[in-house]
């Protein structure tokens, strides 16, 4: 069941669960973030009203930088005004930062340890319409193999908020990733947030449970729902909020792996290299258990609707149980 | 600060310049690998920079109102390190570590092992960029009052990298008075002559329709470089661009305007070129009579 202490939305499982986008959130905390600190700055390469800088912009128009479409220059200018003092956030679609800027991102943010919050809106298949092209599902992957990066993927727009604020001040480079489509609202204000804390939204931490469920960002809320609908056959699921990528809380992500014995990862991204390698890296290392991954497994994204296109590659809360009654059946006698 | 060039500050240059370049040839004979052409080609520019130009102090590298110095042609690294390390940086015989297991000279920079540095780099392109990032946050915190400089070294292949063009766009468009791009137009690259490459001609004419002041000049003539830099320093709505025509390998003979010695250091076996284990003991002897030499065969 729901984690009450969490004080998470009642409305979660209810058919009118309020829905937003994720990138709302960061539009939100960086306006934030920015009265919080006057080192904040902004910049963005000709997307600001798409990822929601625009909010930050109109509020502090003398810290905010249109950087045109050129993304690779975003990166390294970005890098430039960290060295003297500031806390740049930029943002495109994913696709174009960290994906066109990838070598930039790790030699003039990262190898040079600046602090750079990369936001990359418009993450996953979600954004439909617009085609594979703009439908990044390698970012996850291709930030978490550099060094230094943290990686933090919210499952809300109220989370992205708080993460939003949160890596404003850790003085490291960042990349978080953000949906374009509406997105159910499963936390509230007043549920905590902690960096590099992966917490379990269902279940009890020390309660055996048949299944684990490990989730990241806008499918996080299907997991929900499928652990949900598990209980209903009688099978009992723990389900958790990684909302950090990088660095992994390994404790927590072990100890689920020990009161339940299996694991299924779901994330709106390519299963190779994402979060789901990540785990299975993790477990591998520390405690073997069979592990089912929900994600795209190695295929571009097409046009189509959000829900048509995580249909289609199979990440829907139907494939999660399917994948939970499928890594039940691997435990070992 | 044309005025403070006296006859006696250009000797004090050249005998600087002289010093780099012997620690240049030294410290790539004693790594085994790295370039020689672009370090010595830019060896009396670094040296009027770090001797003449920069307000920096070397004995507190973090003084926040220092010019900043970004390296973007990171390969170029030996100059960088010889001018630092004569300035008073670090010693000079730490010179030898370059390119070795746990040296703070890593092969191209990086900030990690020698925080000093402004920034790191070898991968070509994302210099000028870091440095229109330092020039707007300096806009954005001091606007026009702030008389720091942001001096950005570029080689002239590495322009072949389309990001330095997004670059320009947009320090022209913040109009960054307080940065001065520096290109060694030495005409060579690791394939080849630039013009084979790919040709950069008219580049003049190309910064100028990206909105730069531009000063092309002779970059082994110590006035000419401090002059350039004057003007350029002069121009406050909009960011220059010294185009500083080099000699590949300037100093030792052999090496001299030839594109093979781009990414070799001495001791390497070349058609045409003398014995390998004879190439440091040359280039050494003809660099330690140079004095002088340089500047006045220009004039």
């Amino acid at each position: 069941m729901i984690n009450k202490s969490l004080k998470l939305n009642p409305k979660i499982f209810k058919k009118d669960v309020e829905k937003v986008p994720i990138r709302n959130g960061f539009g939100e905390g960086l306006v934030l973030a920015g009265e919080n600190n006057s080192q904040v700055v902004g910049l963005c390469a000709d997307l600001t009203e798409s990822t929601k800088m625009n909010l930050f912009r109109d509020k502090f128009p003398d810290r905010f930088v249109e950087i045109g479409v050129a993304e690779q220059n975003l990166a390294s200018v970005a890098s430039g005004m960290a060295a003297m003092g500031k806390i740049p956030f930029i943002s495109s679609y994913a696709m174009f930062s960290p994906g066109r800027n990838w070598e930039q991102i790790r030699t003039t943010i990262c190898y040079n340890n600046r602090a750079v919050i990369i936001a990359g809106s418009h993450a996953g298949v979600s954004v439909g319409p617009d085609g594979g092209t703009h439908q990044a599902i390698e970012d996850i992957a291709l930030t978490r193999v550099i060094p230094k990066m943290v990686v933090v993927s919210p499952c809300d727009y109220i989370e992205a908020r708080k993460a939003t604020l949160a890596v404003a001040e850790i003085g490291h480079p960042v990349y978080i990733r953000l949906a374009r489509e509406k997105t159910a609202v499963i936390t509230t204000d007043e549920t905590p947030f902690e960096l590099g804390r992966a917490v379990l939204f269902y279940g009890e931490e020390e309660v055996h449970a048949d299944v684990g469920i490990i989730a990241t960002g806008a499918l996080v809320h299907r997991a929900l729902l499928a652990a949900e609908a598990l209980k209903l056959e009688g099978i009992s699921a723990k389900v958790m909020n990684l909302a950090t990528i990088k660095p992994l809380d390994v404790e927590s992500v072990v100890n689920l792996a020990r009161t339940t014995g299996c694991i299924v990862t779901v994330e709106e991204h390519q299963i190779m290299g994402g979060m789901g390698s990540l785990i299975a890296e993790t477990l591998a290392e520390n405690f073997p258990v069979p592990i089912e991954f929900i994600g795209v497994r190695d295929k571009f994204g097409q046009s189509g609707t959000q829900d048509e296109l995580i249909g289609h590659y199979g990440m829907n809360q139907s494939h999660i149980i399917l994948a939970a009654k499928k890594v039940i059946g691997r435990k070992s006698p | 600060m044309l005025n403070n060039l006296t006859p006696e500050k250009i000797e004090f240059l050249e005998e600087k310049a002289k010093e780099i370049r012997i620690s240049i040839i030294e410290m790539l004979v004693s790594a085994g690998s790295g370039h020689s052409a672009g370090p010595l080609g830019m060896a009396d520019i670094f040296a009027t920079l770090y001797f003449f130009i920069l307000r920096h102090d070397p004995k507190v590298p973090t003084w926040p109102s220092r010019d900043r110095l970004i390296l973007s042609n990171g390969h170029i690294a030996p100059v960088l390190y010889a001018t630092m390390a004569h300035c008073g940086y670090f010693p000079v015989k730490e010179l030898l570590t370059l390119r070795k297991y746990k040296s703070r000279l890593q092969g191209h920079p990086h900030r990690e092992f020698l925080p000093m540095l402004e920034t790191s780099s070898g991968p070509l392109g994302s210099g000028l960029s870091q440095a229109v990032g330092m020039a707007i946050a300096d806009r954005m915190d001091f606007g026009r009052t702030s008389d720091r400089f942001f001096y950005c070294m570029l080689g002239d292949g590495e322009l072949d990298e389309g990001q330095n063009w997004e670059a320009m766009m947009l320090a022209s468009k913040e109009k960054l008075g307080n940065l001065i791009a520096i290109v060694d137009r030495n005409n060579i690259q690791i394939d080849g002559y630039t013009d084979e490459v790919m040709p950069l001609s008219p580049l003049s004419h190309k910064f100028e329709s990206f909105g730069f002041h531009v000063e092309e000049i002779d970059g082994h003539n110590f006035s000419d470089i401090v002059e350039a830099i004057g003007r350029a320093q002069a121009v406050f709505d909009g960011p220059s661009v010294i185009i500083a025509n080099t000699i590949p390998g300037k100093g030792v003979s052999f090496m001299e305007k030839d594109y093979k010695w781009h990414g070799n250091p001495p001791g390497t076996e070349i058609a045409g070129e003398p014995p390998k284990e004879k190439q440091a003991e040359i280039a050494l002897r003809e660099l330690r009579s140079l004095g002088g030499q340089i500047t006045s065969e220009h004039e």
